[in-house]
């Protein structure tokens, strides 16, 4: 009998790596595609010097007034100035510290949980959510341990905006996962509910939902008896979001095999259980990119409370930029708020991809 | 009246399915079957596919629920009582065809996860189960990683430890060698008949004549949603009664 030798592995051929290898084929592969690149270069050439121009080179970075802009750039003074409008709205401003305090306990508090090896995440988690919303109440709104009461009628700024989207992700997540289940729940009157319920919120525009808040529901409420306008506005969000994360998750539970189901119900898990440890971290794990899409889209949308008197951080600079004092700033007011936004969209869009990372176990099955 | 409720699961008969029928809509797939296993039993059931062999034993631990007779696995009667399914499951070990790993816990985690939220095991105590049983199927060294990193007979005999820490009554295997690598068909096998060796009450759906000739007590030939003939391997090989069941095994042993 001959004994079978086994060829040795080879590297691949020069020609395929490196930068050159690289751009021929991905830049000038054909006649097309090297006249496409020259253009996207021309376009580039086009947009991105004027507005470096603008936005740097040009722009008035030291001043107080108006007047003091006298470049021909961008007049980033009036951002400067109306810094602590944009960030906190009407919150009086020597009480602006609590605001940051909030912030600064929520950051701290929260790092535990990104720490890999913290003992009792699960428990210190739960205890976070229910300790934290609770201090952040108290710092926030005041009213007692002898902090003066700061009504949420001078909330605003970017303050508001994330307080209306931390709130509303924090609910609408467990909300519409327990939506999700309902909608493949074997009981008849749960699933009828829960298909009824995210039916009727996805079917009409957040707008919408917000106009009523503020214009339709005081008229169903006894008289006298007033609802705080933020409050109303955001269950109204944390409902509407709800639905869309349900129907998100319900994705991610039709995706799980069968199979799944039936080993944890074979070794006699009960349904929470099977649900909790064996299907839900499997699901989630799948739909964290349409998740995060819709949390996403919540944390612009919050914007939308516009319409109902909120001061957010849109609604700030729109005010800002109506100052007499600071006409023609609209430019400048606008791309710092969607600078804001966009941090914010970018971390969460990172983070997610982050966590799809560090949650991949390598196999389907 | 207690003992009304609580049938003796005495030598003969931990496993008593009596009239047993079930539909799949108007389709019927199982037809009066009648079916008694005693403690320590093994059994093989094979037939052709949609025969009925898989719904048989997937009644057994109501991942299918039979419409007609009665089923009582040791000693519980199944009905629809949540409590007495979960009793019963809790005392019945599977193993399926596509092992069904949880992909996002790793290998002892799989293993320590039923015991310590179903029969309320300290961590500690269900990881000293588990690593016993890994190394009975001769995995320990894998305990850490995750069930994709796996070769498929591996991760099957991860599905067996799995179910063994448990400490089943009864255990289940729903074609456990069909999903496999022919490569990795025998060292399957071999755990198997090691449990066999143990005294475990076995019942197998399987397309392993060889496994069926030297490790079951008695071999069950379905088709169509009935039990066409059942005897000792020997007499099930070498003296097939009835003709479909010769068709059967001229068809599968060449």
């Amino acid at each position: 009998m001959n004994a079978h030798v086994f060829k040795p592995d080879m590297p691949p051929p020069v020609k395929t790596v490196g930068v050159v290898a690289w751009m021929r084929a991905n830049l000038f592969s054909s006649w097309v595609n090297t006249l496409l690149t020259f253009f996207a270069i021309y376009l580039v050439w086009l947009a991105v010097p004027p507005l470096l121009q603008w936005a740097f080179i040009d722009a008035n970075w030291t001043g107080t007034t108006r007047a003091d802009c006298t470049k021909e750039g961008a007049c980033w003074v009036f951002v400067q100035q109306r810094f602590g409008q944009f960030m906190y709205g009407y919150y009086p401003s020597d009480l602006r510290w609590r605001v940051d305090l909030t912030v600064w306990l929520g950051v701290i508090g929260a790092a535990p949980l990104f720490i890999r090896r913290f003992p009792r995440k699960v428990a210190y988690g739960i205890g976070y959510l229910l300790v934290y919303p609770t201090v952040a109440y108290f710092l926030l709104h005041g009213g007692s341990f002898g902090l003066s009461q700061v009504p949420t009628s001078q909330w605003g700024g970017l303050m508001l905006t994330l307080v209306i989207a931390t709130v509303g992700i924090a609910a609408a997540l467990p909300l519409g996962i327990l939506l999700a289940l309902g909608r493949r729940s074997r009981m008849p009157v749960i699933k009828s509910v829960s298909v009824t319920f995210i039916e009727f919120w996805r079917g009409i525009p957040l707008i919408t939902v917000l106009f009523m808040s503020s214009v339709m529901l005081p008229l169903f409420m006894p008289e006298g008896m007033s609802f705080d306008k933020l409050l109303r506005a955001m269950i109204f969000v944390i409902l509407f979001e709800s639905a869309y994360i349900a129907e998100v998750v319900r994705g991610g539970l039709q995706a799980i095999p069968k199979g799944q189901y039936e080993a944890a119900s074979a070794m006699g898990l009960g349904y929470w259980r099977s649900m909790g440890l064996v299907i839900l971290p499997q699901a989630l794990k799948l739909v964290i990119p349409g998740i995060v899409n819709t949390f996403i889209a919540l944390f612009k949308d919050t914007s939308l409370v516009i319409i109902i008197g909120l001061f957010d951080l849109l609604n700030s600079v729109r005010q800002a930029t109506a100052d007499p004092a600071w006409l023609g700033m609209a430019t400048e007011g606008y791309v710092f708020a969607a600078l804001v936004y966009w941090i914010f969209c970018f971390g969460m869009s990172r983070y997610s991809m982050h966590l799809e990372r560090k949650l991949d176990t390598g196999h389907k099955r | 009246m207690s003992e009304a409720i609580k049938q003796p699961a005495g030598p003969e008969g931990i496993i008593q399915m009596q009239g047993v029928n079930k539909w799949y809509g108007q389709f019927h797939v199982l037809k009066d079957i009648n079916l008694n296993v005693r403690q320590g039993e093994r059994i093989v059931l094979c037939g052709p596919s949609g025969s009925g062999k898989s719904t048989t034993i997937r009644c057994l631990n109501r991942l299918e629920e039979h419409q007609q007779g009665r089923i009582v696995v040791d000693g519980v009667e199944l009905t629809n009582d949540l409590k007495q399914i979960e009793a019963i499951r809790r005392e019945v070990g599977m193993v399926f065809q596509h092992f069904n790993l949880f992909p996002h816990l790793t290998i002892l985690e799989n293993c320590t996860l039923a015991p310590m939220w179903v029969r309320k095991m300290p961590k500690r105590k269900a990881e000293e189960i588990a690593m016993h049983y890994l190394e009975r199927v001769r995995i320990p060294e894998q305990a850490h990683k995750f069930p994709g990193q796996l070769s498929g007979g591996q991760q099957q005999r991860v599905a067996i430890a799995r179910a063994l820490c448990m400490k089943p009554k009864i255990m289940l295997f729903d074609e456990p060698t069909s999903a496999l690598d022919p490569e990795m068909v025998k060292e399957v096998l071999d755990t198997m008949v090691g449990l066999a060796e143990d005294g475990m009450t076995m019942l197998c759906v399987t397309h392993e004549m060889g496994f069926a000739r030297t490790v079951a007590n008695r071999v069950i030939f379905m088709d169509k949603g009935e039990i066409v003939e059942q005897a000792a391997p020997d007499d099930f090989f070498d003296r097939p009664q009835s003709d479909r069941t010769k068709l059967f095994l001229s068809q599968i042993l060449h």
